[in-house]
């Protein structure tokens, strides 16, 4: 078990990087504490399973440390890590039966048969693959592949972190929200500190307690799901997180009050001082339909089951709403109202409002 | 409403009529001479099963055999290991790895009857390169066409140079598919360079080294334009293999009940063999 600290750490993977567009990790500071659970949460190309692999050590980065319980490892290969790592395909060792790969890795380290036995036993109870331990594994369903690579991870009692390279991408849908739980209850009854990689908000913010944002080879927020979801510190992760995203919308800065359209918009707090592209941001469940305020037309209105998006148009912006109740009809004139409270202005991107102090 | 026609048929018969053109109609005239004695001018004895007992009583039949198992036997020994060996050393990627596709092809892109040409000339005492070398550089006793021994490790060096190449090829592109997370993955769990190959290269490799055994098999237990050209199955008779002594006897002697006989023999030994190990190699991917 180990705290994991992540120190300057940049990585291009060509030899003379000149660009920052060169770097596939450009700059990154995290520390992971022992026994987290962490989800890497990131578009496509972000640099995540990069930065997975550095942890791993499958890659060593171009600058920077990874330091595990303060020790240096930035070179140690991963069989000297104790690290453990699942991949997007399950790896399986497909002429072994169930128990000879579960029992693998500690073989491999000399660990003696009676305590393989014992730890490949309590893993299988765990996994609930105890029933077909003898099986060959080539038979068997990629879930319950994928189940026997996290066991691998698992069996091992010392291991200082495991990895899941978005682990549930080649699972049927229903399977995936199982073994998603499985996983959760595993962190909670092994303790491990675990990383889960994925591009899927939902399965970050049922796994992870801290949710670490990418973009871009940079990390955007480190935050629990509440925190990304109310006070996102980057347009890009209240984007990116929520359903639909945040709307994120351009204004115009008059003697520090923010107009949409013409239309002054209150926000949380005192804007920092500053200048550059200001953009309000608002989560679509904060916009609500109002008596008066800001003019808008209904654009088109989804209803979503439990409640209604309605798209609006103030100007050439695009304003979306999430709203309970009646819903008014495609092209009506209607008035939108902000909750100032969660209303935050963002400049260059990054936030810049800070919550008013509480009276 | 299903329509019932025999439409499909005609789509099926031009290649029924090509097989029946180059492999029916040839292999049912072998039937033919099989059974029957003949002396020319197309005037035929009818022999019975006469030929194919007296071919499975014949000590040069039981001879050459022996030889064509031995001779298949060594080098499906040798070549599929050293494939396998070459395919594992070869680059995965970079400006390496067409130059080495393109030097592993090119033995097998000459034709057969210059191959054993060259080697002949390559292994002569005075003038080869190699016979040259043994006999007057090293002093070693080198003739293929005086020692037996000499012609056997001839036409195997011969056969392993041209062909190894073929399981070279399928062997790597059986490591290319290999996904990376599986080699990442065996790291992680502290796996040994021997673990890798016995756990996740070779069984990964089994589907196309089947193939390269069976390729390997059927090619060369019909082997015959090679040692021909190079030994003509001597010196005596210790390099006649099968194919070269159903020629002698079909060409050489004029015996064609014998002969056909015989490549019926032939045919279904090579048959019999590849569908054995065929089925015992898939027998547990079907389950």
């Amino acid at each position: 078990m180990a705290k994991i600290t992540l120190q300057n750490l940049r990585h291009s993977y060509s030899a003379n990087p000149t660009s920052p567009s060169d770097y596939a990790l450009k700059q990154i500071d995290v520390d992971w504490q022992d026994g987290g659970a962490y989800a890497l949460l990131g578009p496509s190309g972000c640099g995540k399973s990069t930065l997975l692999n550095i942890i791993s050590g499958l890659l060593i980065p171009s600058h920077g440390k990874i330091l595990f319980n303060d020790r240096d490892v930035t070179t140690v290969p991963p069989d000297k890590r104790n690290i453990a790592q699942v991949f997007q395909f399950p790896v399986i060792y497909d002429t072994m039966t169930v128990y000879d790969n579960l029992a693998f890795p500690l073989r491999n380290r000399g660990v003696d048969e009676a305590r393989v036995a014992k730890r490949v036993h309590e893993i299988a109870e765990m996994l609930e693959v105890t029933a077909m331990l003898k099986n060959r594994a080539s038979g068997l369903s990629p879930d319950v592949k994928q189940k026997i690579s996290m066991g691998r991870g698992l069996v091992r009692d010392d291991v200082n972190v495991v990895m899941f390279d978005e682990p549930l991408t080649m699972i049927d849908p229903h399977l995936k929200w199982k073994l998603r739980s499985k996983l959760k209850e595993l962190h909670q009854r092994v303790r491990a500190t675990m990383i889960y990689v994925t591009h899927d908000q939902t399965e970050a913010l049922t796994f992870a307690d801290q949710v670490v944002v990418m973009q871009d080879g940079e990390v955007v927020q480190i935050g629990t799901p509440v925190d990304l979801f109310e006070r996102p510190q980057h347009t890009f992760v209240g984007h990116f997180i929520g359903s639909p995203g945040m709307n994120v919308l351009k204004c115009e800065l008059r003697e520090g009050v923010p107009l949409l359209g013409g239309h002054p918009v209150a926000l949380e707090g005192p804007i920092n001082s500053g200048f550059g592209k200001f953009e309000i941001g608002i989560r679509p469940e904060f916009v609500s339909l109002a008596p008066q305020g800001l003019p808008a037309v209904i654009r088109k209105v989804s209803d979503i089951g439990r409640h209604n998006v309605v798209e609006a148009m103030v100007g050439d912006q695009r304003i979306a709403a999430v709203i309970d109740g009646p819903v008014p009809g495609q092209g009506d004139a209607v008035h939108l109202a902000f909750n100032a409270a969660q209303t935050r202005l963002y400049r260059d991107g990054w936030i810049a409002t800070s919550p008013a102090k509480a009276a | 409403m299903k329509t019932e026609n025999q439409k499909a048929w005609f789509f099926v018969l031009p290649v029924l009529l090509l097989v029946a053109f180059n492999a029916l109609i040839p292999m049912m005239t072998v039937v033919n001479y099989s059974v029957q004695e003949t002396f020319g001018d197309n005037v035929f004895f009818w022999q019975g099963l006469d030929w194919f007992e007296q071919l499975l009583r014949s000590e040069r039949f039981h001879a050459s055999l022996g030889r064509q198992f031995l001779f298949t036997g060594i080098i499906l020994l040798i070549q599929i290991p050293l494939g396998v060996v070459i395919a594992l050393a070869m680059p995965r990627q970079g400006f390496w790895v067409p130059v080495c596709l393109v030097l592993m092809a090119l033995p097998m892109l000459i034709p057969w009857n210059v191959v054993g040409a060259m080697w002949n000339i390559f292994t002569l005492p005075d003038i080869g390169l190699v016979g040259y070398f043994l006999n007057h550089t090293l002093g070693i006793t080198y003739d293929m066409t005086q020692n037996p021994l000499a012609a056997w490790i001839t036409i195997i060096v011969m056969d392993v140079w041209h062909w190894t190449s073929l399981v070279v090829l399928l062997a790597y592109a059986g490591l290319v598919s290999i996904p990376d997370a599986y080699y990442q993955a065996a790291r992680i769990d502290g796996a040994s360079n021997w673990s890798v190959f016995r756990f996740i290269q070779l069984p990964k490799m089994k589907q196309v080294l089947t193939i390269a055994i069976l390729l390997r098999f059927m090619d060369s237990f019909n082997i015959y334009t090679e040692p021909f050209v190079l030994t003509g199955g001597g010196p005596g008779n210790s390099t006649t293999l099968l194919s070269i002594d159903l020629v002698k006897i079909a060409l050489g002697q004029f015996d064609l009940g014998p002969a056909a006989a015989m490549s019926l023999i032939y045919f279904a030994i090579t048959l019999l063999v590849s569908w054995l190990f065929y089925t015992l190699m898939t027998r547990n991917d079907a389950k």
